[in-house]
């Protein structure tokens, strides 16, 4: 044992946020999505076998012309994996913009090592696209349009699984 | 908030034949919404996938996902990456709510709905 702590390590961000927004004056707190049952699909084949995907929360990046910047609406793409992204929008996402940065496209979208992994056998082969979905409050939304969107392109490019990653 | 995104569409594409990984840091969020495989890493959350510019922790964690894709056998497998951040000043500094902050916190609130009001009446 290398410590006792009368606190759980980890931050508990429901906790967390909705402390935060009740000392802004917002007495209803959000509502997280609990359930009971989880889905589970074991991988068909092997994953030496298998073609795999990235998914990140962080947009397109945006014009440099700021008017133009203003006028891009956040919403779900699905762009060529080569040439890896040299940096993508994460500006307007909820992260840790003191502790740490997102300049680095490979810490939040391990892009090219997923393409290594392909390389030396570990998965058969990685997606030919990645894959953006907007964080959104609305839980229906991301269930009835962004869920089987991202599935209509799994199909598309003939994945076997998914990393999803959140930043 | 984007947890929440990935770990709604995660169960989508599992209901639907697809197997998934989630990999993030905001872990009571995943694990309460429930998702097939989960790969938490202890970071302040916008590096899920490894520290910026470490590409050996970088391809290590991705090389863990992989192990769960292919390792897990029944939902909610939680696996804990052994990285750690340098320091653990995050953790308490991130919305951060004291008394030092307390009364700044309720004046940007306030402004905020003030402002808020005022755009809807002048649409």
């Amino acid at each position: 044992m290398d410590q006792l702590r009368p606190y759980r390590s980890f931050v508990s961000y429901i906790d967390r946020s909705r402390e935060y927004y009740a000392a802004q004056g917002y007495d209803r707190p959000y509502s997280w999505p609990h359930y009971d049952h989880v889905p589970f699909t074991p991988l068909q084949k092997p994953l030496s076998q298998c073609r795999v995907g990235l998914v990140t929360t962080a947009g397109k990046p945006k014009p440099a012309d700021p008017m133009a910047a203003m006028l891009v609406q956040r919403g779900m793409y699905a762009e060529p994996a080569v040439p890896p992204p040299a940096s993508l929008y994460t500006d307007d996402l909820f992260w840790d913009k003191k502790a740490t940065h997102t300049n680095d496209v490979d810490s939040f979208l391990p892009i090219n090592h997923l393409a290594e992994y392909a390389k030396n056998g570990r998965i058969g082969s990685a997606s030919p696209r990645f894959y953006g979905v907007p964080t959104d409050y609305s839980q229906p939304r991301t269930l009835k349009k962004y869920g089987p969107q991202l599935l209509e392109w799994c199909h598309e490019d003939n994945l076997d699984a998914l990393i999803l990653l959140a930043l | 908030m984007c947890h929440q995104t990935v770990s709604l569409v995660a169960r989508h594409l599992e209901e639907n034949g697809l197997s998934t990984v989630v990999m993030g840091s905001a872990r009571d969020i995943v694990e309460e919404c429930g998702v097939a495989r989960f790969l938490f890493t202890d970071f302040p959350l916008g590096n899920p996938a490894g520290k910026p510019w470490d590409i050996d922790m970088q391809q290590s964690i991705l090389g863990m996902a992989l192990d769960l894709l292919e390792q897990a056998w029944m939902p909610r497998t939680t696996i804990q990456t052994p990285c750690q951040w340098p320091d653990d000043q995050w953790r308490d500094a991130f919305m951060k709510v004291d008394a030092s902050n307390r009364e700044a916190l309720a004046r940007e609130g306030k402004e905020r709905r003030e402002l808020q009001a005022g755009m809807k009446k002048s649409r």
